[in-house]
This record gives structure tokens, sequence and C-alpha cells, in this order.
């Protein structure tokens, strides 16, 4: 089991804990503190994925979040998850990962074949080609283009991982512990601030743990180490690593994904696999370092191609060389370190640097050691299919267009550099306006939109010294401003290599009559020539060339891509990159898991379940729960093996013919008082309230100010200036608002408050002709005749002991009776009930029997009182005074409320009195009529009536009141049935409303 | 997610506000005859500017007032907040 390309002592990993791993199926091992990539690399393994359209062989490019190709689906802790970035993610016991995109295998691969006919596949090719015909879509283009561009497969297991959210303030958020980051941090801390530092790695540090520098006489990883260690021993510092600041938001809002057990073998229950920081910051110092891009040139996906940062990242911190026959190809000096860091692990590479011979601080150290430097030299095409074997190198004319001499060298990876971009994602996110610095050939953060102020490589600063100090500076003022203290620091004494001036050269020219693949964008597999035919078909804005060829779209953002597009734009276009523009940068930076965008917000936490006093007794009842809003409410109380249909019946009838008792604590209430309170509800409801006496209820109906109802419900004087207001259970916290919204800002001379107490009472039905017989026995003292007690009437007593309120209002049209207690006495008061009205034949009904006992009564609720109807719509009118002004008046004056034909509440019955309706359908002429058939009108509700034994359902229909005893069809091509019914009045049962005064 | 300063509990995120429009149009007086023309400026028709907008927000899960805010619909920069009795200029 020796590991053929790991070094025998460079690098930070734990060589004393070896972690056994399997990549598609075959057994490996790593160590702790490498990634699957590193330790994949180490095992000599490259090949690891098929490209996402042709399906080529693809490995490793970066060794971080740049990295392109190397997306697995990896099964670790239990569970699967795609698209896992193996640059990234930290390997842990019993890890296993697949390659993703191919079939059957990622040696052979059947889907390569789109390699072969590349030609067939240019940019644009799904637009273009499967266009025609257009039925052959649905059914052939998209299942096949779905099946043969796919990236990982989600699991379809529920997750069982806990995932969490958390809030945070801070003055300082840093977001990267490279050099500057720790100074800003440091600064910062050092000042008083309150500060949060952000590292997306595993190891804080960024740069200073391969960059052969020191500070103050330590190396670059000591230092870091250092300050690190005195931040966390900080009380005002947070220190975080595997922490991805991915977006920022306004008003310098930041979200940071934290990776909190991913890389951990064991954990409690209780600790999150990862966890989503919303973090408000006073600044924020973006310290997010650069990324090094590619130069572009034939074949240079192959696998065994790295960035020659990344090459130098897997030596110095993972032990790991990504090849023993290195060649380095660079436009600038950095590379060279790379170059020095293989000579020192005795691997000899071969430098092509486009630039002319000429010296500098590194190359001279390069020639010192005996490293053979090509000058004028570059990469043109890369051999080897699954593995770069040799590679066609050239040496370039003075032009930089032709090649003075063709050769072929042998080579195990090519290690390429064509310097360095800046991440300036969070910057343009924050709505900073990028722009173009000609001296690094990079967009780098222009003036400031929110607080947050770029540092370091971010900022387009490529050296140590320069880093530091800005961070230090940076972070010194920002929070001095916030904390008023200021501490002087001496910034550290640095030593760096010097770099020389980099070469602009991005892509190598091809020799004449060759033609390899030359890719932009690896992860879209977007070449030079799919750029070029975009813009030969006429695509100019960048943002359209990137959206026809996919140019950066993929999850990577491209970030190793996207200033090689523009580059390559640019010069086709005979413009300057900064005319060419760029694209817009969007969170998430790097991909996150849904998992901890939805946290702990998932099954029961998903909202709050809100229960009345009376919720166990229901449950121990057998209740069946339906959701309204956030509250549970008794749907039905099953018995034995009764249906739905056959429980509610029960529960109705029994309405209808003894007595039950309903649960109505959902009822939005809102306590009203002020000496302007009848004036206020006068204004707010359609009816007359200014002479409604102290102890009487009325039912009233309220608009919104475009003349559609809004809520209906009915309100109590309790005392001269008492009200007690109820609404519905869906609108009770609208109508809350409404009311607020007019006594605060369009009539604030009116003395009114109000204030909701829907939680303070709980509130039970009774209902049925003999419920007042009930109620006598409920209240033995209380005289609850007709006439002391009539319809519409108030009284407070005594139950049993606890006050209570009694209404004497109805919902279910026959003789009833609401009575209010607090909401701790709510069981009693519902126990009681249960145990008094037994010799009634009392039993509680759900909100099924409920809906069943005001349909056919005509009585209009949420499916009638949609948003669209106005009062005279749902027979309402009566209600709608003539005399006085209200909410919504001067709409109901509008001519298209007012026309002949206008929609109007209805009853239907089945002809065949046995088919129910579905609720949703449609009343046509013609059931058969070609489509669109002309629609009359809706079914709102229906139910079984228990008073006539058969269907009934309220409608809303064109001209309804003049189509009564015309028949019709009731149409719902959702549930595929078409009923003949039959228009009858929308009061079915007791139309006079002889029972509710009875 | 925004950064609302409620004039009577300080700075406070987004999700405790509801947002409730245009607050600069005026309600006609009750009981006041209203052409119709006003009444449907009043009810329908409203202003999408690019910029500063004066909008009212609710603080519904706080202290429940109806407030005042000026804000850039562009950027969402808010320039000022206040109460519903007082003015923004």
């Amino acid at each position: 089991m020796s590991q053929p390309f790991r070094l025998n002592k460079e690098g930070l990993i734990n060589r004393n804990k070896k972690i056994s791993f399997t990549f598609n199926g075959k057994k490996l091992f790593g160590y702790e503190g490498d990634t699957i990539a590193s330790a994949l690399i180490a095992n000599g393994i490259h090949l690891v994925g098929r490209s996402f359209k042709y399906h080529r062989p693809r490995g490793f490019f970066g060794a971080g979040v740049e990295e392109p190709n190397a997306k697995l689906q990896v099964e670790f802790n239990g569970h699967s998850e795609p698209n896992v970035n193996a640059t990234e993610m930290e390997l842990v016991e019993g890890l296993s990962a697949t390659s993703q995109n191919c079939w059957p295998s990622v040696n052979f691969d059947v889907g390569a074949i789109n390699n072969f006919l590349k030609m067939f596949f240019p940019a644009g090719f799904y637009y273009k080609t499967f266009m025609w015909p257009k039925s052959f879509w649905y059914k052939i283009y998209e299942p096949f283009i779905r099946k043969a561009a796919g990236l990982g497969v989600a699991s379809i297991e529920k997750d069982k991982e806990r995932y969490e959210h958390k809030f945070e303030y801070c003055d300082l958020l840093v977001t990267g512990s490279g050099p500057s980051g720790l100074a800003s941090a440091y600064a910062a801390a050092k000042n008083g601030a309150k500060v949060i530092l952000a590292e997306d790695k595993p190891r804080f540090g960024g740069t200073l743990l391969t960059d052969d520098v020191s500070i103050d006489n330590l190396s670059g990883k000591d230092w870091a180490e250092k300050i690190i260690s005195e931040l966390k021993s900080m009380p005002n510092v947070t220190v975080k690593n595997r922490s991805q600041v991915f977006g920022y938001y306004d008003h310098n809002m930041l979200v940071m994904f934290e990776r909190v057990s991913d890389h951990l073998e064991k954990k409690s229950k209780f600790t999150p696999r990862q966890r989503l920081w919303y973090i408000r910051a006073k600044e924020t110092i973006l310290s997010t370092g650069s990324i090094e891009r590619p130069i572009v040139f034939g074949n240079n996906d192959t696998p065994g191609i790295f960035l020659s940062a990344a090459a130098k990242e897997y030596m110095k911190v993972y032990g790991v060389l990504v090849g023993k026959k290195p060649l380095i190809f660079t436009n600038n000096d950095s590379a060279y370190e790379t170059a020095l860091e293989f000579k020192k692990n005795n691997v000899e590479p071969i430098i092509l640097d486009t630039r002319e011979e000429h010296s500098s601080e590194l190359i001279d150290e390069a020639k010192s050691k005996g490293i053979d430097i090509r000058f004028s030299h570059g990469v043109i095409v890369a051999n080897g299919y699954k593995k770069v074997k040799s590679a066609k190198i050239g040496k370039l004319n003075k032009d930089k267009n032709s090649f003075e001499k063709i050769e072929t060298v042998d080579c195990d990876c090519i290690c390429v550099s064509g310097f360095w971009t800046p991440s300036v994602h969070l910057a343009s996110q924050s709505g900073n306006k990028l722009k173009y610095e000609e001296k690094i050939d990079a967009f780098i953060p222009d003036k400031k939109k929110q607080h947050e102020t770029s540092v370091g490589a971010a900022n387009g600063s490529f050296t140590l010294e320069e880093s530091l100090k800005h961070g230090f500076e940076n972070g010194s003022n920002l929070s001095a401003k916030i904390t008023e203290t200021k501490k002087e620091i001496s910034i550290p004494n640095v030593n760096e290599k010097k770099y020389g001036a980099h070469d602009k050269f991005w892509c190598m020219p091809l020799p004449k009559n060759e033609n390899p693949k030359r890719f932009v964008d690896f992860q879209n597999d977007v070449s030079v020539s799919d750029i070029e035919i975009a813009l030969r078909e006429g695509y100019r804005s960048i943002e359209h060339v990137k959206r026809y060829t996919t140019l950066g779209m993929a999850t990577d953002q491209g970030r190793t891509s996207n200033l090689n597009g523009l580059q390559l734009v640019s010069n086709i276009e005979n413009k300057i990159v900064p005319e060419v523009g760029h694209t817009t940068f969007r969170p998430p930076f790097t991909p996150i898991t849904i998992g901890t965008i939805v946290g702990r917000e998932v099954g029961m936490e998903y909202m709050p379940t809100r229960k009345t006093p009376m919720h166990e007794w229901h449950e121990k009842n057998n209740a069946v729960f339906v959701d309204a809003g956030a509250w549970k409410r008794p749907r039905y109380y099953k018995q034995g093996s009764e249906t739905l249909f056959e429980a509610s019946k029960r529960e109705a009838k029994n309405v209808r013919e003894n007595v039950g008792i309903c649960d109505v604590t959902t009822l939005g209430k809102i306590d009203i008082k002020g000496p302007d309170a009848a004036e206020f509800l006068n204004r707010v409801y359609t009816n007359a309230w200014m002479k409604l006496p102290v102890g009487k209820a009325r039912y009233g109906l309220m608009l919104r100010e475009d003349g559609i109802v809004m809520d209906d419900g009915t309100t109590t004087r309790i005392s001269e200036n008492h009200y007690h207001m109820t609404t519905t259970t869906a609108q009770a916290a609208n109508v809350l608002s409404h009311l607020e919204y007019y006594l605060q800002i369009v009539w604030p001379e009116l003395n009114v408050n109000v204030v909701s107490t829907t939680e303070q009472w709980a509130g039970a039905a009774i209902a049925g002709p003999k419920s007042r017989e009930m109620l006598s026995k409920l209240y033995p003292d209380l005289d609850v005749s007709n006439e002391a007690l009539p319809f519409m009437g108030y009284k407070e007593s005594e139950f049993f002991g606890v006050p209570s309120r009694i209404f004497r209002i109805s919902f279910s049209g026959e003789l009833a009776y609401e009575i209010n207690v607090k909401s701790d006495h709510g069981m009693f008061m519902w126990e009681k009930m249960m145990e008094v009205g037994k010799e009634f034949g009392n039993q509680p009904y759900g909100t099924e029997a409920l809906s069943t006992l005001r349909i056919e009564m005509g009585h209009v609720a949420g499916p009638e009182l949609d948003g669209r109807t106005i009062p005279s719509d749902v027979s309402l009118n009566g209600l709608v005074s003539k005399k006085k002004d209200f909410i919504g008046k001067n709409s109901l004056g509008r001519e298209a409320f007012n026309v002949e034909s206008r929609q109007k509440i209805v009853g239907l019955i089945p002809i065949d009195r046995k088919s129910s309706i579905p609720e949703g359908s449609h009343i046509v002429q013609d059931q058969n009529a070609k489509l669109p058939n002309p629609k009359l009108g809706h079914v709102s509700s229906s139910c079984w009536s228990v008073e006539n034994n058969n269907p009934f359902s309220l409608a809303i229909m064109k001209d309804g009141k003049n189509m009564i005893g015309k028949k019709f069809f009731a149409v719902s091509p959702l549930k595929n049935k078409s009923i003949e019914v039959e228009v009858i009045s929308s009061h079915y049962v007791d139309p006079e409303g002889k029972r509710v005064r009875s | 997610m925004l950064y609302i300063k409620c004039p009577y509990c300080g700075l406070r995120a987004q999700k405790e506000f509801s947002y409730g429009g245009d607050a600069t149009v005026k309600r006609p007086n009750i009981n006041e005859e209203v052409s119709s023309e006003d009444w449907d400026n009043f009810v329908y028709m409203r202003k999408s500017p690019r910029g500063k907008h004066i909008e009212l927000w609710q603080h519904i899960a706080g202290c429940r007032q109806w407030i005042k805010v000026q804000r850039d619909t562009a950027t969402h920069e808010i320039f000022q907040t206040a109460k519903v009795t007082e003015e923004i200029r």
C-alpha cells in the first residue's frame, strides 16, 4: 500500500493517522488532513470525471475552490452528496467517492462519442438542433438532454443531518485569513473591535502556507499560526475555519457557510453538519485573495494539467507530487516558485516561459539551481487521452503568433500559470462597480458601495509587503472609527522574492492545419472556437456571449475562465477588455447544500404549530387534524373505521338533529376599546354600527378600498366603549394590520386602541336544536330563554365558577351559542360541555362538518370571499349601507361591479342527486364544446347535504340569479369528471333563517 | 436582508417588518364627496420610481407601528425612517 506520489516529509498532513476510503470501488488510503484530491493524486489517480458536454476525460486542475473538473458523488457519514468538489472535501474514514457524468465507467464512457462528434456540438447546439418538431421537445429531446448532461445524483433519502442557522453581529468581518486578512483582523482586534475572521479552508494562513517568505524572521506559516493563536485568545474575536462567506447582501449583511462536522468521523447527535451564518457587519474586509488563471492551449483539459500554484500547494500542504516529469508553462515569475519546489523535492522540471530571456530574482535562482528554462516557449498541445504523456511545445517568434521551432517533449504533468485574478466576487456582489487594472490584466474593486474594503491580492496587490501594510492600515482605521481606540501597531519586516513583470499573453496560437480543442471554460466545456462562433453569429454583449456559450455559468462561476473569455472576445472584437466589460457575479460564491439554507426549519419545525387549549382532548378522542394556517384544527373525530365522509356526515347530522360542540378558538379575536370605537367600526364595516346597544352582537362585513370583500365576522359591544371583534381564522393577522393602518395613519384623530386577543380566549360553539337545553344545564342560574338571550344577544356569566362570555351567534345556521373562557380554562370548559351534553346526544364536530353545515345554509366563507367578490356577488348587499361612508364604498360604484351579468352566488345540485361536484369545477353550457370552452362560473364549496341527503355545492356564476332552474355541466379536468347540475338558490336549508332565531 | 431603523425600536432586520406601499398616497377624507377619478387614483394609481421612494412598513414582529421609510428602489439604500406622523423631505 505505498503511495507512489507522496513525498516523504513535506506537508501539513498528519502522517500518524491513515484514513481509508474508496474511489470508484477501489480501496485506497490517505492521511488525516488530505482532501479527496490530494489523496487520489498521492495514489497516482488523475482521471476522476468526464466533461459536461463532450465527456472528455478530466482530472484535477486546482487545489481548492477554483477547481472546475473534479466534482464527485461522495458518500460519507451515511449520506450521498452530488457535485462535491474533490479539492475541498476533506477525507474522512469510510468515505466513498465515485465519478459523475460517465457510463458505464469513468475509464470507458459511452458518452465520449460526443467528443468525436464535436463538430456537431458547437455553441448554441441545443438551441439550434432541438427546435423542431416542437412536439418532440417534452418526450424526446428534453429527457435525452437531461440524461446526457447530468452532474451528480441527488439523494432521494430523507436528510437525517442537522443544519443550523446563526445570526451574528460584528464590527468587522474579515473574509479570508491570508496575510492581509490576518493583518486586518489583528489590527482591528487590538483596537477592541468585535471581529469575525472567516477562512474557507481547514488551515488558516492562505498563501502564507505555500509561499517561501518570512515575516519578522518567522516563516509565513509560523507567523500565521502565531497571529491566529493570539486572535483566538482574545474575547472580542471569533475565528472560524472551514467557513466560506459566500454572499454579500444589502445593508452589509453577509452570509457564511460553515462546514462544522463533515470532516469528523464521529460527532454528537446535536452537532450540526453545517451552519449558515447571517452576519451583519459594520465594516467588512474582503481579503479573498486571488486565483491563478491558466494560459489557453490545445487539449489543455487533459488530466495531469494543473494550475501551477495548485501543484505547489499539493507539494507544500499535502506532500504530494502532481507528477514526476513536470512542464511548467508560464507568463510570469510565480510559477518559478513551483519549479523550485519540484527541484527541492528532487524532481527536474522544464520551465517554458512565454517571455523573452531576461532576469529577475526568481529566474536567477532557478538558473542557479540548474533548472531547464526555455524562454519564448509555450505548450501548443498536450498529448495523451486519459493522462498527459507528452507535449508539443513551440518557440514563439517575436510576434508571438507563429513558431520558430516546434518539438515534442515527454512529461507527465503540465503546470500552467497565466498570472493572477483577484477574487472580486464579494466586492461585486456588494454593488461595487469593478474597474479594469491594466497592470495585472484583471478587474479590481472600484468605489465602495457598501461598507466593504478590499485588501491584498483581492485588491490587486500581489506583494506580501503591500498586503500586510494594507491589511494593518485598513483593519486599524476601520475599527478605530467604531471603537474610537487606535493602538499603534508596528508593521513587521518582510522577506519575500521580487517578481518581474508578467507577459500579457493568455492563449497559445496553433500551427497551421492543427485544430485541437482549446478550452476556456472547463466545467461547461466552452472552447475558443465556441466563443468565436457566438461572435460570428452576432452576439456582442458579453452577457449574451456568456448565455449562448454558457461560458462561466457552471458551478465554478468561471473562476478560471472569465478573464480568458473576456480576452478572447476583446481580441476578436478589437476592443480592450474594459470595453467588453464583465458579467455579473452572483451569490453563492461556492455551491452550498440545500440543507444549510433550510436549517432547522424542517418537519415540525417548518413553522410554529398553534394548538388550542383543547388540543389534547381532541388528540385523545381520535381527532384527525387539518392545518388552518399555523393552527391545528380537528377535521373530524374518527369513530371505528369511519371515513372522513362518513364521520363528517354523522357529526353534521347530529348538529341538525341534536347538538354538537366545535372548538372555535382559532377564530381571530380583536379587542377594541376607546370613545371613538363605534365611529371606527362604522367606517371599517359596510353596515351601520352607531346604534348597536351594549350586550348585542352584529354580523359585519369589511371591504378593501377596491370594494372587494376582505373579511366577515361578528363584533359584540361588551360595554360602552369596548367591543370584541371576531375575524376568520385565515384573515386574523391581516385584519389586525388593516385596523392598525387606519388608526395609525388614516384616522389618527380617532381615540381607539386595538389588540389581538386570539390567544387569550378559548372558544367553543354549541349548535343544534337542543343547544338551549344544554346551555341551561351549563348555566343553571342564568335565564337563557329566547327573550332573555335572543339571537345576536350577549351575556357574561360564570361557567361553573369560571368567568365566561356567551354569544348567541351561529355559523351553522342552527340555534347556536359560542362560549369564551380564558385560555387556561379552555379544557375545563370543553370537558364540562362533554359531560353535561351527554343527555342531549352532544357530539364534538370538526371543520368538515362545520363546512357542511355552513355550505348547505348558503353561508359564505373563504372559498367565496376569495379576493374577487364584492358584497352583491355573495348576496351580502343587504349589509351595505347606502347612508354612510366606509372603507371601499366609493369603489362599489364602479361600472364593472354593476353590470347585469355580474357573477353571483348560486347553489348547485347534481341532476342524479348522487355525484358530488369537485370544488374548483368549471361551469359550462356544453361539456363537449371545443376548447377553450366558455366558462360561466366555478364551484367554490361542495358538501353532502345532510338535510337533503344529496350533494350540494355553492358556485359563483355569471348572471347567477337568472340561471336558477337551468341545467349546466360542472367539469373538472383535474379529476376527469363532468357532472350535470341544476342551478338553485344558494340557501338550500332554512332559507328564511328561522332556526337561528328559534 | 434590509436593515431598517424603526423609530421606536431601533435597527431591526427586514424579516420583522412587512411592506405597506407608497407612503405619500393620501386617502380621501371619509364622508366627503370624491370624484371617481380622484378615487381611482387613490386606489389604483401608483408611481414606480427608480430611486428615492417614501414607503410604509409595519413593524409587525415588533412594536406593530406603521412607519415611513425613504428607500432607494434600485440600490435599497435607506436614507431616512420616521414615524408616520413625521414628514420625510
